[in-house]
């Protein structure tokens, strides 16, 4: 009997880690972002080195957790939702990394009077991404107040597509090449769909929640 | 020939196994939270335990309602039972083990003109009614209390899903001790009156009555068939049949595994008798019955919604439909085993002699409890004794 709880106290350990892991990925994205926007461009590029290594660690880690589930039969009606659920986050960590690449390779222009709002924007989608650990977090321990989480995260999220269309609207009234315009459209879509990502856990979270007391 | 005699009381010990034993364990093997192996071992020994220990109780409102004083009237009996079940099973029409036994015995009844106790009968019938009920009333407080507490505790879902493993083989045991000190008078019951085991001692360290040897040979057949047929069972249970969720799984099985104790436990009667509360009547109930009356319970606790009507027509038309089938068979049958066979399937004494002979179990029983107090006794004397040897 110890040694069962010995295994599931290390299993729960794993999880915690990994969905530390995708909040260490929202603060490099944020970090790196601003660095970007600061034109500061050692940081912004050892940010994205630590957010690659950050995303490879988690993607071994989720493995390890999955496979952990199935072999040793645990949590046999919750198994389909936590490994949805992890799957789901690592979709979220995957798309910081991602946007993070973009902004490296394309080097977008960004006009100076939206800095602020790329910033807030950044601000807003990695709330929400850590809101959504939260609610994760939740959902293992606390499941009553995982609703309050995925409020939040659902605020954020319609918040982001707020400063979004703020962007969109001054980039695509100023005097620029519409390639630009397109681009900085483009790279305001990329971080808010960051927010998109974690209401879509939530979404499946607060269904995963339910099913649990039916 | 005695033991040709008793192969059908081990051939429903067998079937009762094979069935009603996935009732305890089957959401859990079917959903894989415990191991089969697991399960069947730990079924096998609570069995065994609860039969031996606490299997009188119910065995006695049976014999109230017919002591079948022949050998061979207690197989037919017995076959009488087992072919009703095996038949309304392979009809996929709900039968039980409890209502078979009974309907069999008053077949007994007719076909030997011995006198049915109304009031014993009333009683049983009763009880079947009152089984379901009372397991709905258990899982729903069970039930709505944990998913009050549940979600308050914090504790991890990896944590909770450990627990309920726990939970469900200390319950499982628990069903499994109840099933044997309830059911096993359906296995073994008819054969005690016609008992041919006398008892036996091992040294001073207890005393196995005849009744007791009787009761442990049905056990080890119900173990028996929990090894080597329920596993089908319990995977149909768990998969197809119920679709609950763990904790759901576990208040079913404790409900049901709470109200085969309640009508099985002697202890719980005198206690209740001491208090001078109204006792609860100590007979064989339907384990699967008592399983539906838990689930409903459930359901109703969630709001009463999706409660398949015909499913509990089909669970009340079993409670006239097996013992009527069975009444039927074993008329048939015993009058093929006296006029076909030339059996002696009724011992000519009187209704008296039929009371003395359960008053002289009852007595085997107390005297059984003196010895083992008096040996005690003497145990603690010798100790003093040597102690005061300097």
């Amino acid at each position: 009997m110890a040694v069962l709880f010995k295994k599931i106290k290390n299993l729960e350990a794993q999880i915690d880690n990994y969905l530390d892991m995708v909040v260490k990925g929202g603060f490099l994205f944020k970090q790196g972002i601003k660095y970007f926007l600061e034109e500061q461009t050692e940081e912004f590029e050892s940010r994205l080195i630590n957010i690659d290594t950050t995303e490879s660690d988690a993607d071994n880690l989720r493995r390890k957790i999955e496979r952990r589930l199935y072999t040793e039969t645990l949590i046999p009606e919750s198994r389909g939702d936590v490994l949805g659920l992890l799957e789901a986050c690592d979709k979220v960590l995957n798309k910081t990394a991602e946007t993070l690449h973009q902004f490296s390779v394309e080097l977008p222009f960004i006009l100076p009077e939206v800095k602020n709002y790329y910033l807030e924007l950044t601000d807003i989608s990695v709330s929400a991404l850590e809101e959504m650990v939260a609610a994760v977090r939740s959902y293992f321990t606390d499941i009553i107040h995982v609703r309050d989480h995925i409020n939040k995260v659902q605020l954020y999220e319609s918040e982001s597509d707020k400063i979004a269309e703020k962007i969109k609207r001054i980039v695509f009234r100023s005097n620029i090449h519409l390639s630009q315009k397109m681009h900085m459209r483009y790279f305001a879509l990329h971080i808010e769909s960051i927010a998109d990502e974690a209401e879509d856990v939530c979404d499946r979270l607060s269904i995963a929640a339910v099913k649990r007391f039916i | 020939m005695i033991w040709f005699f008793l192969l059908s009381g081990i051939f429903l010990g067998w079937s009762l196994g094979a069935n009603d034993t996935a009732n305890i364990f089957g959401t859990a093997v079917g959903t894989r939270m415990i191991r089969f192996r697991t399960a069947a071992i730990v079924t096998a020994i609570f069995v065994v335990l609860g039969a031996v220990i606490s299997g009188e109780g119910a065995t006695h409102t049976l014999g109230k309602l017919g002591a079948v004083n022949a050998i061979a009237g207690s197989f037919t009996v017995a076959l009488a039972a087992a072919v009703t079940v095996a038949w309304m099973t392979k009809l996929k029409l709900p039968v039980s083990t409890s209502q078979a036994i009974v309907g069999a015995i008053i077949g007994w009844n007719f076909f030997t003109g011995s006198p049915t106790d109304i009031n014993t009968l009333v009683k049983i019938v009763t009880t079947w009614v009152i089984c379901p009920l009372l397991a709905a009333a258990f899982a729903f407080v069970i039930y709505k209390f944990t998913m009050a507490v549940l979600p308050r505790s914090r504790v991890h879902l990896l944590q909770q899903d450990s627990y309920n493993r726990v939970g469900l083989l200390l319950v499982g045991a628990f069903g499994a001790y109840s099933l044997g000190a309830n059911n096993i008078a359906n296995v073994m019951g008819v054969f005690v009156p016609a008992n041919p085991f006398t008892d036996l001692s091992f040294s001073t360290l207890f005393t196995l009555s005849g009744t007791q040897q009787l009761f442990l040979l049905g056990a080890i057949a119900i173990g028996v068939g929990v090894f080597t047929y329920s596993y089908r069972v319990m995977i149909t249970v768990g998969n197809d049949l119920f679709k609950l969720t763990p904790v759901a799984a576990l208040v079913v099985v404790l409900s049901e595994s709470l109200v085969l104790f309640m009508f099985a436990s002697k202890g719980l009667e005198q206690l209740l008798a001491s208090y001078g509360l109204p006792t609860i009547p100590l007979v064989p109930v339907s384990s699967s019955q008592a399983v539906i009356g838990a689930i409903i319970g459930i359901v109703l606790a969630k709001g009463g919604r999706g409660i398949n009507m015909k499913v509990l027509g089909k669970v009340s038309s079993g409670w006239i439909t097996t013992p009527v089938i069975a009444a039927v068979i074993s008329f048939i049958g015993l009058y093929f085993a006296q006029n076909v066979f030339e059996q002696k399937v009724v011992e000519p004494i009187n209704e008296t002699r039929i009371e003395i002979q359960y008053q002289n179990i009852q007595i085997d029983t107390l005297k059984n409890s003196i010895i083992d107090e008096f040996d005690l006794k003497e145990d603690i004397k010798i100790k003093n004794s040597t102690k005061m040897i300097p």
